[in-house]
């Protein structure tokens, strides 16, 4: 297999955009990972577009090929993925594999979702839709409501405490206020949501235990990249970012088949994969982003990927030692909790969040000091599909 | 404009004391602390400039919202409504919200308009939830009837209380009413009803002292900014 470099990356700022339809955000933020890449002319063998819902929510499918429409990429291959909350990954996997097969040189991914045009309510139960259609959807399961009762066994089983999810919570919203492209911009405060007896309504029960901050938004967004040879990200002559790990890994559909619903098998498999194709380590990473749609997902993947031993993820989140400056800093783009999770788009995110960091381009309040090595964890159904990449920093 | 005081008489309706509502200090979520207050009629025209921007936003309904209660601020300042109140929500003097209601009668409080003018911090159910406490704790009333124009105000009331619905009708016009009673508002109150009273008096002083608004384009952003508040 060949090496695979990503050369190009773009990301609009996510949030409500009312104006926009999920074609235009796809567009607009391919273009700015084009003219990152230097591919202005467009020229591309293939595009991969990550997307979840536009056949439920837009009534719109092919989405793929409309987009190559748009941005004029004809005659080049199209394909829409669709693979949950873990669409993104997986248009990135399968244009990283494309590449390493030898068979095209340059691939754009895509990933962009438009969830706010629908009542919250049918965007959560349009999420809902990846849950087991005759033995969960049904009783009325929802992902926060599955997140909840996770919590709760992770609680009892972990030690975790809402002290450690409030923890999540300040530190992804307070990062969310230094990322122009977060969806939350809004620096939370302890007392306002779980010292004071305010909270009650300030930060009420979502899904016990879940209070509303510890759950994502629901997010329009898009965000791109372009990957290619590296023999193609060498003519730069400067540094730049290279998939050198990935893995992928699959549970049981529904949480109550698994021997142990607080094990995230497909996490810790779809990891160690990931760092073995790298030959790294998750000491070696300098930053990571997980798939925090929950704030106990945070806790919950950063022990499964290795960072913590079971029942110290809380912790060390609690201790700051996933802050910017920490340990391993974790989600220093506010993650889904605080940038927002357009399903089909995370997984992208992600990606472009890492390559920044590695590319040293961020400012200074969220840039971790000479950042070599990256992970990311997109986590499909309620950890039945999940995907990591390790992204490794190239000197030119 | 030259007023002739004899029929003015006969165009006003009585004008009856409200009960006062004693001020209380929110913690938000963001750890702001929200003064909730209780307006006078000499504070309108102060409010409605920050109402007026808001007339152009179609958002979540918040033109139909503010034209209506543009409309009922400026009747209650002119003497053309009877039994009105208005109470308002202010950060650092700012006014960040407000509500508005009526006596329909002595025990039945008619609720008319919630306006957040800061968004993502739920001013909107705090100050919903204060207006509900006017009508039950303080004035006494045992009903208020509701009516929601807004998918967000219908999520925030109807669903959160949860309200009864009713036949009888709102004077709002629109779709069905809802009613609050007192003992739906006793079961909801520890979990939507907040404050602490007495006001210190350092922040009392800053709400009372004047009615901050900011400006047009900073009020246009709060509400219908590209991100999602």
């Amino acid at each position: 297999m060949r090496d695979v470099a990503i050369l190009g990356v773009g990301m609009l700022p996510f949030g409500r955009r009312d104006e926009d339809t999920l074609m235009d955000m796809l567009a607009y933020a391919s273009m700015k990972a084009l003219d990152d890449a230097g591919l202005g002319n467009g020229s591309v063998d293939a595009v991969y577009v990550a997307n979840m819902g536009g056949g439920m929510l837009q009534h719109q499918t092919s989405i793929a090929s409309s987009l190559v429409d748009r941005l004029s990429l004809l005659p080049a291959a199209a394909e829409t993925i669709e693979n949950g909350p873990a669409s993104g990954a997986s248009a990135v996997k399968n244009g990283m594999l494309a590449i390493a097969s030898g068979y095209y040189d340059t691939v754009l991914v895509a990933g962009g979702e438009k969830m706010r045009e629908v009542t919250g309510w049918r965007a959560t139960d349009f999420v809902a839709t990846m849950t087991h259609p005759q033995a969960e959807y049904p009783y009325g399961i929802t992902l926060p409501g599955m997140a909840g009762m996770f919590t709760r066994l992770y609680m009892e089983k972990h030690g975790v405490t809402r002290e450690h999810l409030v923890a999540i919570s300040l530190k992804n919203q307070e990062m969310g206020t230094r990322n122009p492209y977060a969806h939350v911009e809004m620096a939370l405060d302890r007392e306002g949501i779980y010292d004071s007896p305010h909270a009650v309504v300030n930060n009420p029960v979502a899904a016990d235990p879940l209070h509303l901050y510890d759950l994502c938004p629901v997010s329009d967004g898009a965000a791109a990249v372009v990957l290619c040879t590296v023999e193609q990200a060498k003519q730069r002559a400067k540094p730049y970012v290279v998939i050198a790990g990935f893995g992928q890994a699959t549970d049981t559909h529904t949480l109550a088949e698994r021997e142990d619903p607080t094990d995230l098998k497909a996490v810790t498999l779809a990891a160690q994969k990931a760092f073995a194709m790298a030959k790294l380590k998750p000491s070696d990473v300098s930053v990571a982003e997980l798939h925090d749609a929950f704030t106990i997902l945070e806790i919950a993947e950063s022990e499964h990927v290795g960072f913590f031993k079971k029942g110290e993820g809380g912790k060390a989140a609690a201790a700051g030692k996933t802050r910017l400056g920490g340990q391993i800093p974790i989600n220093l783009s506010g993650g889904l909790k605080a940038r927002g999770h357009p399903v089909g788009a995370t997984g992208v995110a992600q990606v472009v969040d890492i390559v920044w960091q590695l590319r040293h381009e961020l400012p200074e309040n969220r840039q971790v000091k000479n950042a070599t090595v990256g992970l990311t964890v997109n986590f499909g159904g309620f950890g039945n599909n999940v995907l990591a990449f390790v992204l490794k920093r190239v000197e030119a | 404009m030259p007023i002739d005081m004899e029929l003015e008489m006969v165009l006003r309706p009585p004008q009856i004391p409200m009960p006062p509502y004693p001020p209380k200090v929110i913690t938000l979520a963001n750890g702001k602390q929200m003064v909730v207050r209780q307006a006078e009629r000499e504070d309108v025209p102060t409010i409605l400039k920050s109402v007026h921007p808001c007339l152009f936003i179609e958002r979540d309904y918040y033109d139909i919202v503010s034209a209506r209660l543009y409309g009922e601020l400026l009747a209650w300042y002119r003497y053309r409504v009877k039994s009105e109140y208005c109470l308002i929500g202010q950060i650092d003097g700012y006014l960040v919200g407000i509500v508005n209601g009526r006596l329909e009668n002595a025990k039945v409080g008619m609720s008319y308009h919630t306006l957040a003018i800061d968004r993502g911090l739920r001013i909107g159910s705090h100050l919903f939830a204060a207006k509900m406490e006017y009508h039950i704790d303080y004035i006494g009333q045992d009903e208020i009837l509701i009516v929601a124009e807004s998918p967000i105000g219908f999520r925030r009331w109807m669903v959160e209380y949860p309200l009864e619905p009713t036949t009888i009708p709102h004077e709002l016009g629109g779709g069905d009413s809802w009613l609050l009673t007192r003992e739906t508002y006793l079961k909801a109150k520890s979990r939507l009803v907040v404050g602490d009273r007495p006001v210190p008096k350092p922040l009392l002083d800053e709400a009372m002292a004047d009615i901050k608004f900011a400006d047009d384009d900073t009020i246009r952003e709060h509400i219908a900014g590209l991100k999602g508040r």
